[in-house]
């Protein structure tokens, strides 16, 4: 049964990266592409699990682990650059 | 590797409801019309999401090897901890640049009055203009 169901859920999740695709595109203002990005690297997070999963690896969690943290500190610095002009005060 | 029938279909379940929730998060901040209205998607539905295939896979990984593994644990944490901080300080980012809303966004926080642009001097409380 999980055989049948992974191509499904990385169909849902490809589209869901298409559509951050083109928020990332038309984005009218910078601040919804950081959003975008943000969100583009959650679910590059699930397509890493989802294709661990389907290669019965167990070996890619340090990789999500990776992207995951490098997600989080990309997106804190490019708010605070904008907030306050400087990353670190 | 055999993995009980039950527990084959509670991953299933884990699986489709978390591309289901991910997509949802991901429509909404395509179709929505406003900053504002944007952060709602990612950072409430994708987190759920993201939660359910990790949860997911750690049950495979349970059933398949015999011993839970810890790093789902920790990769989950650490998303369900650092989402709602990155939503804040974008939010924030987005009421400092003062990004158009429409016009049902409720709240008006960064209208200024027009002694604080600077078109007559502001009197002290006490001092008045001396």
């Amino acid at each position: 049964m999980i055989a049948a169901v992974i191509p499904v859920a990385m169909a849902l999740f490809a589209t869901a990266a298409l559509l951050n695709l083109y928020r990332l595109t038309i984005g009218p203002d910078i601040v919804d592409r950081i959003l975008a990005l943000d969100t583009l690297m959650i679910n590059s997070i699930a397509l890493i699990v989802l294709s661990d999963i389907w290669m019965g690896l167990g070996m890619l969690f340090e990789l999500a682990l990776l992207i995951a943290l490098m997600g989080f500190i990309s997106t804190v610095a490019m708010s605070k650059y904008l907030l306050r002009g400087d990353v670190i005060e | 590797m055999t993995i009980n029938v039950i527990l084959e279909g509670v991953i299933s379940f884990l699986l489709i409801a978390g591309g289901i929730f991910v997509f949802i998060g991901s429509l909404g901040m395509t179709h929505l019309r406003d900053f504002y209205m944007r952060l709602h998607g990612p950072t409430k539905a994708t987190t759920l999401g993201i939660g359910c295939i990790l949860l997911a896979s750690m049950l495979y990984f349970w059933g398949a090897q015999g011993k839970p593994d810890i790093q789902e644990i920790l990769i989950t944490l650490f998303l369900f901890i650092t989402a709602p901080v990155s939503a804040h300080l974008l939010a924030k980012t987005g009421l400092h640049l003062q990004l158009p809303h429409v016009d049902k966004t409720q709240g008006r926080p960064f209208e200024l009055r027009d002694e604080e642009i600077g078109d007559k001097p502001v009197p002290h409380p006490d001092r008045g203009h001396g």
